[in-house]
């Protein structure tokens, strides 16, 4: 089976598209994408997926010869698998951190390997925060009240203002 | 008795065989609770997804054991993205086995992988059966007009 688009959004249901927070999620492999974006749809987030660093990075706006221009592109939440094809999660975090757009965007890597270099490399590199796959709901749960706080780059919160 | 509350029984009976066999694990319970009225098929969707996926890798397994000159690194990648896959799921077998595999394939040990493909093989099979055998069983809970009693 091919999943023929690079990235998916989910429809918002009970509240209205900019109350949601928007999280991008980065991974090569399918399962994992359609659990990490049912984790966040059920935190009340608003999910891109993409299956791998250099589509979100064009998602974000930041691909070679692009013009970061996405003034109305609200992404609160980067979540991103370390070991992916062509772009690393890693170098995918530090290409976001380069952004001046972009950088203030928290950035959590995940991976299946528990590797403390790796760690250590991703935290030095800006992550949030590194977690292990597989994630559960209280991880989903744990980052969404982290992206509650207000944010440079203007996520609006429900009860605070950018 | 009624016969929705024996067919919840055996429901509950047959989840915890697979469990206790180390079929699946703790991982398969998150799935379950990101399942709701909103999304009532998600656990079965998830899981389709992982025998079309898993199928596709072990096709390409077999074939790059096959060849003249074997790439280690591209066996490992998809032995890495089974092991992704069924640890997702929770299906424990399988990604106990990969875990293996991925250590021959360091090691560059043919028959190692050889015998781990096998392997993986059988477990996916195994759980392939057992996960469907487990849908069925939830399709005649529901069937019967009863709700299906996750966790378990």
């Amino acid at each position: 089976m091919a999943n023929t688009s690079s990235f998916s959004s989910s429809p918002s249901t009970k509240f209205s598209f900019d109350e949601k927070p928007h999280v991008l999620a980065v991974d090569d492999n399918l399962i994992d994408r359609k659990v990490i974006e049912r984790l966040f749809i059920n935190s009340t987030c608003k999910v891109t997926t993409a299956e791998n660093g250099k589509r979100a990075l064009e998602y974000l706006g930041l691909a070679d010869g692009q013009h970061p221009n996405h003034n109305d592109l609200k992404v609160n939440l980067i979540i991103t698998d370390y070991s992916m094809p062509g772009m690393t999660g890693y170098e995918l975090l530090k290409r976001i951190k380069e952004s001046p757009t972009m950088k203030e965007i928290p950035v959590v890597v995940v991976s299946s390997e528990n590797i403390p270099t790796r760690i250590n490399q991703c935290m030095q590199g800006g992550a949030q925060e590194f977690l292990l796959k597989p994630l559960q709901l209280s991880d989903a749960t744990k980052l969404r009240c982290h992206i509650k706080k207000p944010l440079q780059g203007g996520f609006a919160g429900e009860d605070d203002h950018a | 008795m009624d016969s929705v509350v024996l067919l919840q029984r055996q429901l509950v009976d047959y989840t915890a065989q697979l469990f206790n066999e180390g079929f699946l694990d703790d991982q398969f319970n998150q799935l379950q609770q990101l399942q709701d009225e909103s999304n009532p098929d998600f656990v079965v969707e998830v899981v389709t997804l992982f025998f079309e996926d898993s199928e596709r890798l072990l096709n390409e397994l077999a074939k790059a054991l096959e060849q003249q000159s074997i790439d280690y690194r591209k066996i490992d990648a998809h032995v890495h993205q089974l092991k992704g896959s069924s640890s997702s799921i929770g299906a424990q077998r399988v990604q106990k086995v990969c875990i293996a595999f991925r250590n021959y394939c360091e090691e560059r040990n043919i028959e190692g992988c050889q015998k781990c493909l096998q392997q993986v093989k059988n477990e996916y099979s195994l759980v392939k059966t057992k996960l469907e055998t487990l849908f069925k069983l939830e399709q005649q809970v529901l069937a019967a007009g009863g709700s299906i009693p996750w966790p378990m």
